[in-house]
C-alpha cells in the first residue's frame, strides 16, 4: 500500500536473491556466511592510531588536562556550596531546607501552587531519607555541566544559523552523536581526562550539547521574516537584530534546549557512575549489583522525582509567556514573591544554625522504606513468582532463543541484500545504498555476531513494544480525559533516566535476558503510545464526520481513516522506540547480554577507545539506517496524504 | 510639480540560483522563462513625490510586497537603480543604509512583526533604542506616539495581550517613533477583520492628515487603493500596469487587466468633478462648484441643472474651466449606450 510502484520490482528482485541465498546456506562458501578475515577492516587500530597521537604528538592531552582543572575548580564550589566538601569558598554546606525552600519558590512562581509542591517537595524528601550527599553530588555535576551546555550549543547553533556551510558539517556530525550509544562516549573521557568527577562532568557537558545546538538552530529559523524586516527598518546593526530580535523571539525554542540539556546531563550523570562518578547513579549501580531492591527503590524514586522536578521547572520556564503586571508603585508589591522567598531562606539559615536536623539529616536520622518494601516486594514476588518463572521460560525458549538463533544462522549477505531490498522499496537506489553501507560497515568492523545479538534484541522488543502499546493508545485515543491522562504518564516516563527501568525489571525478573527485554520493551512502548495517540487524536474531525456520515463503522473509521491518517506521527514514534531501545540494550549490558554493550563495557574497563568507538558507531549506523528508512517513509506518507 | 523622493528605474527583481545571469539572458531573449527562477519585479519605472501618498495595489503574487522591500533594500534588486533622495541605495554601504533607515524610514508590516517578548512600550521604543538614545528620551517618545494612536494605557501589554487592530496600532506607532520622512505600509490592514479595518484606514487618514509625509502602501484591496491614495500603481505580475490617479484609472484604464478592477466600481464616488474639467468656451454662467467634490456629491444638483456647461473653481475659488453636464451624467449613470 505504501510502495511506489517503481521501486516494487526491484525490490522483489533483491528479496527473492536474499531468499535464495537462504535457502542455498549449505552450499555456500563460508565467506558468504560470515564476513572473511580479509575483509575485516582494524578500524580499531586506526582509531587507537589517531587517538595516540593526538594525545602524545598533538599535544592534545595539555588542553584537555587544562579544561579539566577548569571544570574541576567548579565543580569543587559547587560540591562546597551544596554538600559542604571542604573546599573554596568554603561557606557550605548550604541548610537542604533552604534548597528546598527556594525549589518551592521557583516553582510557585513558574507555574503555581502544584509545581512548588513537587519541586519542594522532591527536595525534602531527599532530605529525609538521608540521600542528601549523593543527590547533591549529582546535582553538583548538572549544575557545572548544564551552563558549559548550553553556552557551547548556543554558540555553535548561532555560527551554524550564520554559515550553511558550517550548518552541513555540522548536521551528520549532530546525527551521528545523537545516535552514539552513552558508552561510547565515555571511553574517550576515560582516555583524556582519567575517571572520577570531573570526567563525569566533561562527558556530561559533550553528551548534553547536540539538542541544544539544534533547538537554537531550530528558535534561530522559526523568527518570523516581519519581526527581522522590522529590526532592520528600525535601523538595528547585525548584532542587535541577534540579540534583541532574533534570540529573544527564539526564547521559547532554545529553553526548550535548556529543558534537553539538563535532562541528557541527569540521564548521563546517573550513568557516568561507571566511570567513577559518585552520586546517586553510583549507589544505584552498587545497589542493583547487590539485589537490594529496597534500598535501590529509594534512589531509583529519588532519581525520578528529580527528572520530573528538573523538568517541570524548566519546561514552565519555557512555556512561560510574559503578562503584564498590574501598574503598583510600591516596590513592596512589585516584588513580592522575592521578599518572601530571602524571608523563607532566613528562615531556613537561623533554623539550620539552632537544629542541625534542618542543616543536614543524619544517617541515623534518616527514614527509610527500604524495609517495608523489600517485605512488600517479597509477597508480590512469592504471589507472582509462577508467572514471572513460566514467562520467563517461555519468552526464553521459545521466543528469544530461537530468534536469536535464526538472526545468527542468517548468512551476511542475505541480511545485507534484505535491507537492500527494504532499503529499494521505500527510497529506491539512495536509500538501499545507504542501507548496505550502514551494515557493510558492521560486517567489515569484525562484529558482526554481537551486532546481529543487538539487532535481534531491538527488533523483538519494539515489536513487543508495538503489540503491546498500539492497542493501548487506540484505546486511549478513543477518549480525550483517557488520552490526556495516559500522554501524561508517557511525558513523564520519558523524562526518568534509562537506568531508572533496569529496578522493575530486576525485581521481578532476576538477572538474564527476559529482563532486559522487558526494560526495553517498556522504555520502546513509551514513544509509541505517545506518537500513537497524538497522531490519532490529531486526526481532522471532518474527515472522521465525514466518514461517519458514509455510514463506516468505528472499526472501518479506525482502520480506513483514523489508522492511515496517523501513521506518519506514529512513524516519528516508531523512529524513537528503535533509537530508545537501541540505547536501553547497550545500557542493561551491564546485567548480562552478549551483544555490542557488552563488548562496549569491556572496552570501558580496558580503556580501550579504538574498539570502544567503533562499537559506538556500528550501534550508531544501526540507528541511523532506521532513521533513515523511518524518516524517507513517514515523508512519503505525507506527501501522498497532502499533510 | 515637486521633487521626487524615490525614483526606480527599470526595476527587476529575480528570485532564483544565479538572477544576474537569468536577467542577462532575458534581455537577449525576453520570452525566455527556466525553471527555478521567480521573476518578482519586472523593469518598473516609478517616481514618488515628495508628500505624495502612492498605493500599489496587485493580487497575491503580483510581486508589491517584493517591490516595496526593493525601495527599502529589504532585499537586493537584481536590475535596475533604487534612488532615495538623490542617492542610488545599492551603493549605500551597511552603516550608511542603516543611518538612512534610522533618520528616514519606517515601514509596518502585514502581521505586524512585533517582538513577542517586548511590552508594548518597549516595542515603539526600538527603533529608538537602535538609536542609542537614552532611556527616558525614547520611553517618553514612545509615550507619546501610543498616545497619538490611541493606546495609552497600554504601555506595560505584551502583543499577544492585544488584539490585531490594537497590535497594528502598536506597529503604526513604532514606525513613526523615528518621525520618518518615507513611509511604507505593506498591507497594514490586511490581516485585520473588515470593521476593524475601516476603523484602521479612518484613523490612518487621520494620521496622515496631521503630517506629511511621503507614503508608499501597498495593498490588494482596490477599494481600500482608491479610498486612501494620492495616486495608485496597479501591479501584475511584477509589472506597474498603469500608474496614476483614482480619476483617471477609474476614466481611463490603461488596460484590459485594469478595467477588470474598474469595471465593478462606483465610479461616482470616485472621480471628482475637477477631473473632467474642459477648457471655458463661454463665459461662465451661474453658481459654479468645487472642483475637489466628487460627481457622487453633485449628483442632485447635476440632475436638475438646467445648464449644459458648469463652471468649476478651485480650492482657491478661482474658476479653472467647466463641466459638460453631460460629461458628468454619464460618469453618474453609466454611458448611454
Amino acid at each position: 500500500m505504501w510502495r511506489s510502484a517503481r521501486f516494487a520490482g526491484t525490490a522483489k528482485l533483491l528479496l527473492a536473491l536474499a531468499v535464495a541465498l537462504m535457502l542455498c546456506k549449505a552450499i555456500l562458501p563460508q565467506g558468504m556466511i560470515r564476513p572473511p578475515e580479509w575483509l575485516v577492516l582494524p578500524f580499531a587500530d586506526w582509531i587507537n592510531a589517531v587517538f595516540a597521537f593526538l594525545q602524545n604528538d598533538l599535544g592534545l592531552m595539555a588542553v584537555t588536562r587544562a579544561f579539566s582543572d577548569v571544570v574541576e575548580w567548579l565543580l569543587n564550589v559547587t560540591a562546597n556550596l551544596l554538600y559542604g566538601k571542604s573546599r573554596w569558598p568554603n561557606l557550605g554546606p548550604i541548610p537542604w531546607s533552604v534548597i528546598a525552600v527556594t525549589a518551592f519558590m521557583a516553582g510557585y512562581a513558574l507555574k503555581g501552587w502544584r509545581l512548588g509542591l513537587i519541586s519542594g517537595g522532591t527536595f525534602v524528601w531527599i532530605a529525609l531519607m538521608g540521600q542528601w550527599q549523593w543527590a547533591m553530588e549529582t546535582l553538583s555535576v548538572i549544575v557545572v555541566a548544564a551552563p558549559f551546555s548550553v553556552t557551547l550549543g548556543l554558540v555553535l547553533g548561532v555560527l551554524a544559523w550564520r554559515s550553511p556551510r558550517f550548518e552541513r558539517v555540522l548536521n551528520p556530525i549532530l546525527s551521528i552523536a545523537q545516535s552514539l550509544p552513552h558508552f561510547a562516549y565515555m571511553i574517550p573521557v576515560v582516555v583524556f581526562i582519567g575517571v572520577g568527577p570531573k570526567a563525569g562532568a566533561i562527558v556530561t557537558i559533550i553528551f548534553s550539547v547536540p539538542p541544544m545546538i539544534r533547538m537554537t538552530l531550530l528558535g534561530l529559523k522559526k523568527v518570523p521574516e516581519e519581526v527581522i524586516e522590522a529590526g532592520k527598518m528600525s535601523g538595528a546593526t547585525r548584532w542587535q537584530l541577534l540579540t534583541r530580535a532574533r534570540i529573544p523571539t527564539a526564547r521559547s525554542e532554545i529553553l526548550i534546549g535548556v529543558n534537553q540539556v539538563i535532562m541528557q546531563c541527569l540521564a548521563m550523570v546517573v550513568l557516568a557512575s561507571f566511570i567513577g562518578m559518585p552520586g546517586l547513579g553510583q549507589k544505584l549501580l552498587q545497589l542493583l549489583q547487590s539485589l537490594k531492591i529496597g534500598l535501590s527503590v529509594e534512589i531509583g524514586v529519588t532519581i525520578v522525582l528529580l527528572a520530573v522536578t528538573l523538568d517541570r521547572l524548566t519546561k514552565a520556564w519555557a512555556l512561560r509567556l510574559p503578562v503584564h503586571e498590574a501598574a503598583s508603585p510600591s516596590w513592596l508589591k512589585r516584588n513580592r514573591l522575592l521578599v518572601i522567598w530571602l524571608a523563607l531562606c532566613a528562615l531556613g539559615f537561623g533554623l539550620a544554625h539552632f537544629f542541625p536536623y534542618f542543616l543536614e539529616v543524619e544517617r541515623k536520622q534518616a527514614l527509610s522504606v527500604a524495609g517495608p518494601i523489600d517485605a512488600l516486594m517479597d509477597q508480590v514476588i512469592r504471589l507472582i513468582t509462577p508467572v514471572t518463572l513460566w514467562l520467563r521460560w517461555f519468552l526464553i525458549t521459545w521466543v528469544l532463543i530461537p530468534m536469536r538463533d535464526a538472526y545468527l544462522w542468517l548468512p551476511f549477505t542475505a541480511v545485507l541484500l534484505l535491507l537492500a531490498a527494504l532499503g529499494w522499496a521505500i527510497g529506491g537506489l539512495r536509500s538501499a545504498l545507504i542501507c548496505v553501507t550502514y551494515f557493510g560497515l558492521i560486517a567489515v568492523s569484525g562484529w558482526w555476531d554481537r551486532a546481529m545479538i543487538t539487532v535481534y534484541m531491538v527488533c523483538i522488543s519494539v515489536v513487543i513494544a508495538a503489540i503491546l502499546g498500539i492497542p493501548l493508545a487506540i484505546w486511549g485515543a478513543r477518549n480525550p480525559t483517557r488520552a490526556a491522562r495516559i500522554l501524561l504518564v508517557c511525558d513523564t516516563a520519558q523524562t526518568f533516566p534509562s537506568f531508572i527501568y533496569l529496578i522493575p525489571v530486576i525485581m521481578l525478573f532476576g538477572v538474564n535476558d527476559v529482563a532486559v527485554v522487558a526494560a526495553v520493551v517498556v522504555f520502546a512502548a513509551v514513544p509509541l503510545v505517545r506518537y500513537t495517540i497524538e497522531g490519532l487524536r490529531n486526526v481532522p474531525p471532518e474527515m472522521v464526520e465525514a466518514a461517519d456520515m458514509s455510514g463506516a463503522t468505528s472499526g472501518q473509521v479506525l482502520w480506513h481513516v483514523r489508522l492511515p491518517m496517523a501513521l506518519p506521527t506514529m512513524l516519528v514514534g516508531a523512529n524513537q522506540s528503535v533509537m530508545f531501545s537501541l540505547f536501553m540494550v547497550i545500557i542493561a549490558a551491564f546485567i548480562g547480554t552478549q551483544d555490542l554493550g557488552q563488548e562496549m563495557q569491556r572496552a570501558l574497563s580496558s580503556t580501550d577507545v579504538g574498539k570502544g568507538l567503533v562499537l559506538g558507531f556500528a550501534v550508531a549506523f544501526m540507528g541511523l539506517m532506521t532513521d533513515h528508512l523511518i524518516t524517507r517513509w513517514s515523508e512519503a506518507r505525507k506527501r501522498a496524504l497532502g499533510l | 510639480m515637486s521633487e521626487s523622493v524615490i525614483t526606480c528605474r527599470n526595476v527587476s527583481k529575480i528570485f532564483g540560483p544565479n538572477p544576474a545571469q537569468h536577467l542577462a539572458q532575458l534581455k537577449a531573449d525576453p520570452g525566455l522563462s527556466q525553471a527555478g527562477y521567480v521573476h518578482a519585479v519586472r523593469d518598473v519605472n516609478l517616481e514618488i513625490r515628495r508628500g505624495e501618498m502612492l498605493v500599489v495595489m496587485g493580487l497575491s503574487g503580483s510581486g508589491k510586497s517584493t517591490l516595496v522591500r526593493c525601495l527599502s533594500r529589504l532585499i537586493e534588486i537584481t536590475g535596475g537603480s533604487v534612488t532615495v533622495e538623490g542617492r542610488d541605495i545599492a551603493t549605500l554601504s551597511e552603516p550608511e543604509l542603516i543611518d538612512l533607515r534610522r533618520r528616514k524610514m519606517g515601514m509596518v508590516f502585514q502581521s505586524f512583526g512585533l517582538l513577542p517578548h517586548r511590552t508594548v512600550l518597549e516595542n515603539v521604543a526600538f527603533p529608538l533604542e537602535m538609536r542609542g538614545q537614552d532611556r527616558a528620551t525614547r520611553y517618553g517618545r514612545a509615550r507619546e506616539m501610543l498616545e497619538l494612536v490611541g493606546l495609552k494605557g497600554r504601555e506595560d501589554y505584551f502583543p499577544r495581550e492585544l488584539s490585531g487592530g490594537q497590535q497594528q496600532r502598536v506597529g503604526i506607532a513604532r514606525s513613526l517613533a523615528v518621525e520618518p520622512d518615507i513611509w511604507f505600509l505593506d498591507e497594514p490592514f490586511s490581516a485585520l477583520d473588515p470593521l476593524i479595518r475601516r476603523e484602521m484606514q479612518d484613523e490612518f487618514l487621520r494620521l496622515k492628515g496631521m503630517m506629511n509625509k511621503t507614503i508608499i502602501f501597498i495593498t490588494h484591496d482596490f477599494d481600500e487603493a482608491l479610498r486612501l491614495a494620492d495616486r495608485i500603481a496597479i501591479m501584475k505580475d511584477g509589472r506597474v500596469e498603469q500608474c496614476d490617479t483614482p480619476d483617471q484609472i477609474v476614466l481611463h484604464p490603461a488596460t484590459e487587466y485594469v478595467a477588470k478592477f474598474t469595471s465593478e466600481i462606483d465610479r461616482a464616488r470616485v472621480v471628482h468633478i475637477g477631473s473632467l474639467v474642459a477648457p471655458l468656451t463661454s463665459p461662465a454662467i451661474g453658481e459654479p462648484v468645487a472642483a475637489h467634490r466628487t460627481i457622487r456629491d453633485l449628483a442632485r444638483q447635476l440632475i436638475s441643472d438646467p445648464r449644459i456647461e458648469i463652471p468649476v473653481i478651485n480650492d482657491q475659488g478661482a474658476v479653472i474651466g467647466s463641466v459638460l453636464r453631460q460629461t458628468a451624467l454619464d460618469v453618474l449613470l453609466g454611458d448611454a449606450q
